[in-house]
């Protein structure tokens, strides 16, 4: 969310994210098997592959909402660690959007988006609050501002849960399924909300199957399988010319369900 | 029965108010240290904390408050009646709501403490902004029950010599040879603190059902 709307930042060569053979158990089950991956800022990545195969996962390592037992990852700069110290560090940075939402029902809108900064970057409220109306604005939802989450519909709590994480002025967000708990109907105020954030810079890697947003907004497609990442490509490839036959499969169930 | 054995009936009462007050306030300070440590992720700890509860849930709470005041006793610890007592209601309650309050902390989402440390919340901030406020409003209706247990309870306390509501009552009872009259009275003013405590505890009930259907 920055003021240079009329040139938006394109893709540089800075990492902003790395992972380097990172590895993930659950107990004696292998979640993550050796992924490498780097991220320029700016970039867009979408992450997509069938039911277990380590999507959640492997963002939920970026920010460490997941512990793994081998490799590194990097984001910005800053090695996470298993100290708190890193993983704050790190959090600072990286904004995530969950399926289910997570906002928190006991809150109103506004208190929602500015509790973290409050307490973690520690905001006056007054601050607080007019860096959260004016992502409530950017996410066309700030008449909404004084109800509690259990008085929005699914998409509008999905673009509050958006407000609520780039109130902390994050360098990269994580998606994960932000669209998959929702009605069809508010599937596309949602996508916009992503396509204009993808526009204005954010670096961002979304686990999703809406394969339009994917073609309109993504720089990269990553297919997973089996905790591996067996595909990577620009768009245009990855959904005309796939090389693995896992890929192949997969799209061609992915297209018949829609 | 004169207005003077009324008025120690009242007495009486006071004291069953103010045992009922310092075993909810002491409990209910040290049982949210214990739901913290029974949900902490660090298992010595909440191996301590469940032995805890076990020992306080496993056993009455007439031996509790037997061991507070006389054990200690025995070993040269005499304490006064009232910190005795204090100690035992204490250590009881906060058995009790400790494990009601851990199991409300547990029934909050997992997605509500992703969510908050996603957010760079620290500990003590997803405790207190985020858990705990939806933990209470949870475990409203079980701690509301616990406290009308404890009310009653606290005529356990006659055995290390306290003349609360009970006592005073089987006091005045052999005064006046009218048992019958007295325990009227005095179950009467349990019931009258009792009974409005657990309506309100089933209508916070209904009100939760509602609220999360
Ligand atoms: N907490 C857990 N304990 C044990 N196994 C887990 C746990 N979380 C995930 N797994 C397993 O790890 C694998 C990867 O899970 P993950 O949630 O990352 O998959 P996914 O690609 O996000 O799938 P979906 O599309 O269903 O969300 C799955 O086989 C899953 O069963
Ligand atoms: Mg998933």
């Amino acid at each position: 969310m920055t003021n240079h709307a009329t040139t938006p930042p394109a893709a540089t060569d800075t990492p902003m994210i790395v992972m380097e053979s990172v590895e993930k158990w659950y107990g004696g089950f292998k979640a993550l098997t050796g992924i490498n991956l780097s991220v320029r800022a700016g970039e867009k990545i979408v992450l997509c592959g069938p039911s277990g195969s380590g999507k959640s996962t492997l963002i939920r390592c970026i920010n460490h909402l997941e512990a793994y037992e081998k490799g590194a990852i990097r984001v910005d700069g800053i090695t996470l660690g298993d100290d708190s110290s890193t993983i704050d560090a790190v959090r600072r940075e990286v904004g995530m959007v969950f399926q289910n939402f997570n906002l928190f029902p006991h809150l109103t809108v506004l208190q929602n988006c500015t509790l973290a900064p409050m307490r973690t970057l520690r905001q006056g409220r007054k601050e607080a609050e007019a860096t959260a109306r004016r992502l409530l604005d950017r996410v066309k939802i700030l008449e909404q501002a004084d109800k509690y989450p259990a008085q929005l519909s699914g998409g509008q709590q999905q673009r509050v849960a958006i407000a609520r994480a780039l109130c902390m002025g994050p360098k990269v967000m994580l998606f994960d399924e932000p669209t998959s708990a929702l009605d069809p109907e508010m599937v596309k105020e949602v996508l916009d909300t992503m396509v204009a954030l993808a526009e204005e810079g954010m670096t961002m890697i979304c686990v999703t199957h809406e394969m339009g947003f994917a073609r309109q907004v993504a720089d990269r497609v990553i297919f997973m399988a089996s905790g591996e990442i067996v595909e990577e490509a620009p768009p245009e490839v990855f959904f005309s010319k796939p090389s693995h036959a896992r890929t192949k499969q997969f799209l061609g169930e992915i297209l018949r369900g829609h | 029965m004169g207005l003077n054995e009324f008025l120690f009936l009242l007495a009486g009462l006071k004291w069953t108010l103010a045992l009922s007050a310092i075993g909810f306030v002491g409990g209910g300070v040290a049982g949210l240290v214990v739901a913290l440590a029974r949900t902490s992720g660090i298992a010595p700890l909440e191996r301590v904390a469940a032995s805890y509860i076990g020992l306080f849930q496993g056993t009455p709470l007439l031996m509790q408050l037997f061991v507070v005041y006389y054990g200690l006793a025995l070993v040269g610890l005499k304490l006064d009646a009232w910190v005795a007592v204090a100690i035992g209601f204490t250590l009881h309650a906060s058995a009790y709501l400790g494990e009601i309050w851990r199991g409300s902390i547990e029934a909050v989402p997992r997605g509500q403490t992703e969510a908050a440390k996603a957010l760079s919340l620290n500990y003590v901030s997803r405790m207190k902004d985020v858990i705990l406020p939806q933990a209470i409003r949870i475990s409203l209706p079980a701690t509301i029950g616990f406290l009308v247990q404890l009310i009653k309870g606290t005529s356990l306390a006659a055995i290390v010599g306290f003349t609360e509501l009970a006592r005073a009552g089987s006091i005045v009872s052999n005064q006046i040879f009218q048992p019958l009259l007295v325990f009227g009275i005095v179950g009467a003013l349990y019931f009258a603190m009792c009974w409005p405590l657990s309506l309100y505890g089933a209508w916070l009930e209904r009100r939760l059902a509602t609220a999360t259907r």
